[in-house]
């Protein structure tokens, strides 16, 4: 099912969490919704999921209005909020089916989605445990089997990596991945490197407003205007070096990375790029170039760019 | 419906697993067998073969022990933030309400079927009223699905579990005890407005074994406005967040 979000404004008081964000996510995409602390992802997601209204705008869930068929659509979404309530004093097993029977399953049909959901979380040896004895990363398995239960074709995900360790968070990945063929999935994250990974789209908010949309990539190329590289060039004098390169018509700055190493960073002029005037500049004066990199822009930059006001 | 069956059943599950359920049964239980057979104008002081000693006890009892009961119900989940996993399911705020309200009354149905040995005890000393008796039960199970209301209402205004016990407590106690100070006191149309809300008028009324509409309405008046407040304070999240 495909969500279609339009003009959303939440404001609380005079403040505007959310500020006529307008996008759309297909079925079969990973949508990852990056943004500092307060930028309004949690706000969108709980208007998404109807725990909240919003105060102008409307959200569409498969063509239909979610104000209008709010029970109806309520039943294809999974939803894993924010710091992962549950109850602590319930044994997994009675909060799983708990909340198969509050998401209509058949009662005959129960037992069997709890014991695919067990078994795709790993949380077998866990199970009979209540949820308040299980650790962090154990908790967030639970968050998600519930999430799942139905077998929704919607996912909404509020941090589902934090407090794993390294080994769950690839699992969690990889299963979010495998469902995203056939879902639609939003996923909210502090991680950048997660969103990389998982996601197939990425949209960045910043203050209630999108300020980013579209794959790492695409963003990349937005944020790079101009070409850094790293380069390495010895058997010559390191201020000669400094001097020749400086004095190529592409390259705009020159700085000195690792003087004793004669390692550079060259940043050539916006458009230009200075990789075959390096070389040849080194055939020339007989230097021998034994690194040269680009350096990609990372979408840490990326993100700080567009966040820092 | 089914999704307030769940409700309700997870939850009297909840008051077992926690033991909150024993404690109730055993302080209610020991508060009522004390003062019915043991102490003060008991069963033996009075000497009539009638339940009257167990249902003032009762009266006050549960009057104490059903905000005990109710504070945690939405207080806990507002805390937790567990109120936003149950809403974001397919069930409507209007389900949630109800479902708590039924499992907190199921609980004080089945504690006062405990206190079936009294009925028959009493009944081999001599002749019991019948219909004193139905009506008294009916009388304690409306006056406890009354304060479960108000104790809801108070749980779901806050996250403290130990404001929402005093609210409830507060806003029980004008029902309890202060509108019949207040109708006693004055005459008047006051006095007749204070003699209508006045709760235990209504009770007094059933326990003579009339069955009235007019205490009927007031019960289930109650009953339904303080569901439906509890109903709209958790429906206000939506709008101002």
């Amino acid at each position: 099912m495909d969500i279609k979000i339009e003009k959303l404004t939440k404001k609380y008081g005079s403040h505007r969490a959310v500020d006529q964000i307008s996008f759309e996510v297909h079925q079969g995409e990973i949508l990852g919704f990056l943004g500092p602390n307060g930028a309004g992802k949690t706000t969108t997601m709980k208007i998404i999921t109807n725990y909240l209204n919003p105060d102008e705008g409307e959200v569409f869930i498969g063509g239909k209005k979610l104000s209008e068929h709010a029970d109806e659509l309520k039943r294809h979404i999974g939803y894993l909020p924010e710091n992962n309530p549950l109850y602590h004093d319930m044994p997994v097993v009675d909060y799983l089916e708990f909340c198969a029977a509050l998401q209509g399953i058949e009662r005959l049909r129960i037992p069997e989605r709890v014991r695919e959901m067990i078994r795709i979380t790993g949380l077998n040896a866990e199970k009979h445990k209540k949820i308040g004895e299980l650790s962090k990363g154990y908790r967030q398995r639970v968050g998600l089997a519930q999430a799942m239960i139905h077998n929704p074709s919607i996912l909404i995900l509020d941090e589902p990596t934090t407090g794993l360790d390294p080994n769950q968070i690839v699992e969690i990945r990889r299963l979010i991945r495998e469902l995203g063929r056939e879902k639609t999935v939003i996923l909210s994250t502090h991680i950048l490197p997660e969103v990389e990974a998982t996601c197939d789209r990425i949209l960045i908010i910043n203050d209630g407003k999108i300020v980013a949309d579209g794959t790492a990539e695409h963003l990349r190329k937005q944020a790079q205007g101009q070409e850094i590289l790293t380069v390495k060039i010895e058997d010559g004098d390191v201020n000669a070096i400094f001097k020749a390169l400086q004095s190529l018509s592409t390259v705009a700055t020159v700085d000195f990375m690792d003087r004793s190493l004669s390692r550079f960073e060259v940043q050539s002029r916006p458009g230009c790029t200075s990789r075959r005037e390096i070389f040849n500049l080194c055939v020339q004066n007989h230097w021998t170039l034994t690194e040269m990199a680009v350096s990609e822009a990372k979408l840490e930059d990326i993100f700080r760019e567009l966040t820092m006001n | 419906m089914k999704a307030v069956w769940i409700i309700a059943r997870k939850e009297l599950k909840s008051f077992f697993d926690s033991l909150i359920a024993y404690i109730l049964l055993v302080l209610f239980l020991g508060f009522c067998g004390f003062f019915t057979w043991i102490y003060g104008s008991d069963v033996f002081f009075i000497g009539q073969a009638t339940l009257r000693p167990f249902f003032s006890i009762a009266y006050w009892t549960l009057f104490i022990f059903i905000p005990a009961l109710t504070m945690r119900m939405i207080a806990e989940e507002k805390k937790t933030g567990t109120i936003e996993l149950l809403l974001t399911k397919p069930i409507t705020d209007r389900q949630l309400v109800v479902g708590k309200f039924l499992a907190a009354l199921m609980l004080i149905a089945i504690t006062l079927l405990f206190t079936l040995p009294y009925v028959i005890s009493i009944a081999s000393l001599g002749n019991l009223d019948n219909g004193e008796v139905v009506m008294g039960y009916l009388g304690l199970l409306l006056m406890s699905a009354t304060y479960i209301a108000i104790g809801l209402y108070a749980s779901s205004i806050t996250n403290n579990q130990i404001v929402a016990f005093l609210t409830a407590l507060f806003i029980s106690l004008f029902f309890h005890v202060i509108f019949d100070v207040l109708d006693n006191g004055l005459s008047g149309w006051l006095a007749q407005l204070f003699n209508m809300l006045n709760l235990s008028a209504h009770f007094e009324s059933l326990q003579r074994g009339v069955l009235d509409t007019k205490d009927l309405v007031y019960f289930f008046s109650l009953i339904f406005l303080g569901l439906y407040l509890t109903e709209s304070n958790i429906a206000r999240r939506k709008i101002s967040g």
